[in-house]
């Protein structure tokens, strides 16, 4: 089981090099479907068997909102603001893979300290979902389009999900439901706000949203 | 009966969406169901003040102690000063297209129905960080508290206010996400058991690992005080707090920024109790420090009287952090400064409003002759100028005159003289500022057309206003015993020795 683990944590760590390399919108909405599929196949793999009922609702209405609500979300958002490609982002693409590499190794150097303490299933499952968060920091930051920085939301949120579900935690379900709730209606309102904007605007370029200033 | 505070607001706010699904035409429903809302959560508030009892079973999702009940009672207040402005306001702003006060060009609001109902959708989120006992319902109310006041920020729809609400949609939902961060390393802490519930957490906290427990402090405060505003985490919060409408300005300068500091405080009891209170308690004071000299240096030469409030917020929240971070004297000082602060700016922010309504002009260089203008209106800006910048009778002269004392307790010369310094340096700053605005010090006078406003001052503005500045001086003039006691107790949650 633990395996399989492993090659799931290895299969989110690609889809956050997929994310650094593509410009097309489309693309970058579709690998945040891969991130969800990662993500459960990780929760279900490290959760030994027998699952208990609450669990696997858990598990399934983290699919419908990551995997199927959100990426659908943003696609129409998309098709209403007419934006296809990202171009020119603040940093290139290539310098976003050497900038990635750079942080998936600082994922790993920080929990050498840290995982001693930490009794966890995997040894890869604490740097790859800090990677994750810290890849969705980096869409972010350099890149221009709203649309694109509300998925590099998503995947830093991906990122923090996949500590919890380290965790294997232990929170009570309200609370979990209402921390996917919270993400699926943060992404719904900037949805809105992308589409005021591009109305108000005719652009999605937040780098041109500079009037606000001192 | 703890839940019905935040089920009362949630359950109005949902009728009034839905009286407008079934196209129920009565205005006058809408306003009286906003003030049913905010006078009901002020009379509960004040019940469960009197009937709290200080004891929690662990494992309690909900609980009022005394921070939560200092903070809610602020948010109360406040929200029902606000409740009273705000049915003067809309009937005021939003039945025709308005002209945009800086640039002249004409915009519509969003439904009236849809800002009123935010209104009670962020009071129920705020009164629900006030009493959550687990951080991770504590997490969910505080990003909550994010989306409900996200369409209150974009009321007037225009291109300014939609940099405005990206900047604070983006930034705070991204602090707010490594807040989330700082929660699971706390839970990574706990050898025995992930769990996040406040009062298990603080029993156990000498069992939990040290090296977890700073990250995850150092996470908390990064994403918390992102939306609390500390430098130099701050940059969107000048923008939002500044364009939003002026009621807005003033929940989200008075009581949000409370409920984000609500979350770094619970961090910093559980540090406390973990005998980690030194670790916790540098990074508040630096960050304090840093988040007040910032404030200043963009004080001094600001052209923007809005933006001149957001800044001194950004210095106030500073100053919070500094006392209790230094603890002792200087947290009691905080508590009662955090009470202050959220009357005085909530009244300034409602009064700039109304400047707003009389000169059409956020640029401190058009509001000239405010005195002769404005009498009411006038008066209370100078008042609240002298009640924020600390000057004595009120309030807040007390409270930082307190964390002085505190700091000097504890024997930090340094910090004191740097508070004093940064300080001064904001009470010269707004001067300038606020007398030119009043009495109207300016070079070009006579050159605008200013004698032609023909401007009778409305009592809906000024009874909450009044209202708020009566609480700041009674506060300057004499605290009774108990009350001291209570923040005492408060800030003894937060310091864990």
């Amino acid at each position: 089981m633990m395996m399989w683990t492993d090659v799931f944590i290895l299969g989110l760590v690609l889809t956050n090099f997929r994310l650094l390399v593509t410009s097309r919108l489309a693309a970058v909405i579709q690998t945040t479907v891969f991130q969800a599929v990662a993500l459960i196949a990780i929760m279900l793999t490290m959760t030994p068997r027998p699952w208990s009922l609450s669990f696997m609702t858990l598990s399934l209405i983290t699919f419908v909102v990551k995997g199927v609500l959100l990426p659908w979300l943003l696609s129409r958002a998309m098709r209403e603001v007419k934006v296809v490609r990202e171009i020119e982002p603040l940093v290139g693409y290539s310098a976003s893979v050497l900038t990635g590499v750079i942080l998936l190794g600082l994922s790993f150097l920080i929990f050498i300290p840290l995982k001693s303490s930490a009794s966890m299933g995997s040894d890869f499952l604490l740097p790859g979902a800090l990677f994750t968060t810290l890849t969705g920091l980096m869409v972010i930051v350099s890149r221009k389009k709203a649309l694109t920085q509300v998925v590099g939301y998503l995947v830093m949120e991906n990122g923090v999900y996949a500590f919890g579900a380290a965790l294997a935690v232990e929170e009570p379900m309200l609370v979990q439901m209402g921390v996917l709730l919270d993400v699926f209606v943060a992404v719904f309102i900037m949805g809105i706000t992308v589409h005021q904007i591009s109305r108000e605007f005719d652009h999605i370029d937040t780098d041109r949203l500079s009037e606000l200033k001192d | 009966m703890l839940v019905s505070i935040v089920l009362i607001p949630l359950a109005l706010g949902l009728i009034i969406l839905g009286l407008t699904a079934l196209a129920v035409p009565w205005k006058g429903v809408r306003k009286g169901l906003l003030m049913t809302g905010a006078v009901s959560h002020a009379a509960l508030t004040a019940a469960l003040g009197f009937s709290r009892k200080d004891t929690f079973s662990p494992g309690d999702w909900i609980g009022l102690d005394a921070q939560g009940l200092l903070f809610l009672a602020v948010t109360s207040t406040l929200f029902l000063a606000v409740a009273v402005y705000t049915t003067g306001y809309l009937g005021r702003d939003s039945e025709r297209k308005v002209k945009d006060a800086v640039e002249g060009f004409l915009f519509e609001n969003k439904p009236e129905t849809l800002f009123s109902a935010c209104l009670l959708f962020f009071l129920a989120a705020m009164s629900l960080v006030c009493i959550s006992r687990d951080m991770g319902l504590l997490w969910v109310a505080i990003e909550t508290t994010t989306l409900a006041s996200a369409p209150l920020i974009s009321f007037h729809r225009h291109h300014r206010i939609l940099e405005a609400t990206w900047k604070y949609l983006l930034i705070c939902s991204v602090g707010i996400a490594v807040a989330l961060l700082g929660n699971y390393f706390l839970a990574f802490a706990d050898p025995g058991g992930a769990h996040l519930n406040l009062d298990n957490l603080i029993s156990g906290a000498a069992g939990l690992d040290k090296t977890w427990l700073k990250a995850a402090f150092l996470l908390l405060l990064v994403g918390y005080g992102t939306k609390m505003g500390m430098a130099p985490m701050h940059t969107w919060l000048p923008d939002a707090h500044s364009e939003a409408p002026s009621m807005v300005s003033a929940l989200l300068s008075g009581a949000l920024l409370n409920c984000a500091f609500l979350g770094i405080l619970r961090g910093h009891s559980i540090l406390g109790a973990a005998g980690l209170g030194w670790f916790s308690g540098e990074l508040l004071v630096f960050f304090g420090m840093l988040s007040m000299a910032v404030a200043a240096a963009f004080m001094i030469r600001q052209a923007d009287y809005k933006r001149l409030l957001t800044y001194s917020s950004i210095e106030h929240m500073g100053i919070l952090a500094l006392g209790v971070g230094i603890g002792g004297l200087a947290g009691t000082g905080a508590m009662l400064h955090a009470v202050n602060h959220s009357m005085a700016k909530g009244m300034l922010f409602l009064v700039s409003g109304q400047l707003l309504f009389i000169y059409g002009s956020k640029d401190i260089a058009d509001v000239r002759h405010l005195l002769k203008t404005a009498p009411v209106t006038g008066a209370l800006w100078l008042t609240g100028f002298l009640a924020i910048t600390g000057a004595p009778p009120f309030g807040l002269f007390v409270s930082e005159l307190t964390i002085l004392k505190g700091m000097l307790e504890a024997g930090r010369w340094g910090i004191a003289a740097g508070y004093l310094i940064v300080l001064g340096v904001i009470f010269i700053a707004m001067a300038r500022i606020m007398i030119s605005m009043v009495f109207g010090l300016s070079f070009q006078e006579g050159s605008s057309g200013d004698a032609s406003f023909n401007y009778r001052e409305s009592l809906w503005f000024s009874w909450p206003v009044m209202t708020l500045t009566a609480v700041i001086l009674a506060l300057g003039l004499y605290i009774p015993g108990p009350l001291w006691t209570f923040l005492g107790r408060a800030a003894a949650l937060a310091g864990g020795m």
